[in-house]
């Protein structure tokens, strides 16, 4: 079968190219990764959700992970800070490593690794307490809330990172359930940027918002990619296309294509990645 | 035609039969009431409230009676709420449903809730009076009689026993309420699980576990069968002054009243007051729990 017969959307590529221009050249697929996953397989009880996948994450770049329901890029984003340990049958083959370590080592805290792998997740799940107190909550339960000035400091730069402490900064003792979806999502963000992870994992972060939301959470990852390692799973492909530096295509848990963002969206290397992002299946 | 007509009719008998079967409940409760409290009132005074019974109880008041029920129930809480908010973690948040520990205990709890509470004032003597109580005066008394008889200890024990289930269970349906997303998003930012459990899930569940106090509560203060033979008193001079003292008890001073009395008609009022005060109390209690929820719900809400 001949996929490359069929017209791509041409309202995507034209985003893609807007988003390639933006960021300068398309970054390389080289260097050394501040996470990777290799051969890795993962099992709930005898069914492989993920099968033999083998992906690097560098710092200072978003990586995306796309592809249809069900095609277990969860399951992977889930597998870099060990969210999936609490599942009952859950099994691991190969390797996890950040930086040199491998997350699945015995001697791993996993506590420590979730401080250093930061986490947000698809809707946004704010503590039913104040603003304040979600922000602080990371750094209160890791021992690193310091004094109260310190603590103070480190909430308020926490909520500028995540470009809320504008709309926040006269109520930070007020309930964070009053805020909007989109600045518990950012709350969200500010709160897992607060202990000072190096990498963040968004599992489909703008889902559950409406576009305005959607549009600030994207320019808050451009801004953020500057310091951190960004690995988001998104189903919305412009979303990948627009934020992304690198994506990679699962499909059934089996990975199919991984390179830069606007390759991968414009002159995809394998048919099955060309049929997914023209929309003919997914 | 005839059809319709016969299903509306059958219909029509239904909602009159379940009707008249939910006014029958409301007519019994007014019975009971109404005939209690009529009766009850004239006799109850600040004088029956806060005196010690005279006379071969016809005369005087209940106070000691009172006194005794409070603190068996504020000591049963302070035994069985936290033991029982103790296994309704366990269950809800570390147990593996498939380890025999979870399946045993959760068979344990459900038995221990279909015991008749006779059975648990039986097993209040032989256990704690006879064997922990007797056991603790051979080793830190020389076998002088100290806990090895009915005691406000045990009896308070006997109660918490008899009441974990009712306390595990809400507990338990409270700590089910926090979403799981909450705690996920604790553990990713590097919480263990009991930061994650006293930090997050308690705070939330506390009107749950408030609820699990209330129902133990107001299921203990109106017990009787449990604490007969471990430390109920018939009548006592002086107010419980230690854990091993004998305490006098609204419900049992309600038995005497209305079985040992030497002279029925005097009783007879004293006992319709008795009673009162039996029903009031319960219902303060409960009414004083509730508030407190109602509080912490409001506080919740207005987090919302």
């Amino acid at each position: 079968m001949n996929m490359s017969a069929t017209q791509p959307f041409p309202a995507l590529r034209t985003q893609v190219r807007a988003a390639a221009a933006d960021s300068g050249a398309p970054a390389a697929v080289t260097g050394v990764p501040k996470m990777r996953v290799e051969n890795v397989t993962l099992r709930y009880g005898a069914r492989a959700a993920v099968e033999a996948v083998t992906l690097p994450f560098y710092s200072k770049v978003i990586t995306a992970i796309i592809g249809p329901s069900g095609c277990g890029k969860s399951t992977v984003l889930r597998a870099l800070n060990r969210m999936n340990d609490a599942i009952p049958g859950f099994r691991i083959e190969g390797k996890v490593l950040l930086e040199d370590r491998d997350v699945y080592a015995r001697d791993m805290d996993v506590i420590s690794l979730r401080r250093r792998v930061g986490m947000v997740f698809q809707q946004p799940n704010p503590f039913p307490k104040s603003v304040f107190e979600n922000v602080a909550y990371g750094l209160r339960v890791n021992g690193m809330a310091g004094t109260r000035a310190e603590l103070d400091q480190s909430v308020e730069q926490a909520l500028q990172q995540a470009a809320l402490w504008e709309e926040v900064k006269d109520g930070l003792h007020r309930s964070a359930m009053q805020l909007s979806g989109g600045q518990q999502q950012r709350l969200c963000i500010a709160r897992a940027l607060a202990v000072q992870p190096e990498v963040l994992l968004m599992d489909e972060p703008a889902s559950a918002l409406d576009p305005i939301s959607t549009a600030k959470i994207e320019e808050l990852m451009f801004e953020l990619k500057k310091d951190y390692t960004i690995v988001i799973v998104t189903h919305n492909m412009q979303q990948a296309a627009r934020v992304s530096d690198h994506t990679a295509f699962l499909l059934n848990g089996a990975l199919v294509e991984f390179n830069p963002t606007p390759q991968l969206f414009t002159t995809p290397a394998d048919e099955r990645t060309e049929a997914y992002i023209t929309g003919r299946f997914g | 035609m005839n059809t319709r007509w016969m299903r509306r009719s059958v219909d029509g008998v239904f909602i009159t039969l379940t009707g008249f079967a939910a006014l029958l409940i409301l007519a019994m409760l007014a019975a009971i009431l109404g005939n209690i409290v009529l009766h009850g009132w004239e006799r109850l005074s600040f004088e029956f409230l806060f005196s010690a019974p005279r006379q071969g109880m016809t005369e005087g008041g209940i106070f000691p009676a009172i006194f005794g029920t409070l603190l068996v129930v504020l000591l049963m809480t302070l035994a069985g709420v936290p033991l029982g908010v103790a296994v309704a973690i366990y269950f809800s948040e570390y147990a593996d449903r498939g380890s025999w520990l979870y399946r045993w205990s959760r068979q344990a709890v459900n038995n221990l809730a279909g015991v008749p509470s006779i059975v648990f004032g039986l097993f209040g003597l032989g256990f704690f009076v006879q064997f922990a109580g007797r056991g603790i005066d051979h080793a830190l008394y020389g076998g002088r009689l100290t806990f090895g008889q009915p005691a406000l200890i045990w009896a308070a024990l006997t109660m918490a026993i008899l009441t974990l289930p009712v306390v595990i269970v809400s507990v338990e349906e409270a700590l089910r309420t926090v979403p799981q997303s909450l705690r996920d998003a604790s553990s990713a930012l590097g919480a263990t699980r009991a930061q994650t459990i006293f930090r997050v899930v308690l705070p939330q569940a506390m009107s749950g576990v408030l609820t699990g106090g209330i129902l133990a509560v107001g299921r203990g203060a109106g017990e009787v069968a449990p604490i007969l033979f471990v430390g109920a008193a018939y009548f006592l001079p002086h107010l419980p002054s230690s854990l091993n003292d004998q305490f006098m008890h609204l419900g049992y001073h309600v038995f005497v009243l209305s079985t040992q009395s030497p002279d029925v008609e005097a009783t007879k009022p004293l006992l319709y007051a008795t009673v009162s005060v039996l029903l009031g109390l319960t219902f303060l209690l409960n009414l004083v729990a509730i508030a407190i929820r109602t509080r912490l719900r409001l506080a919740a809400a207005g987090n919302r």
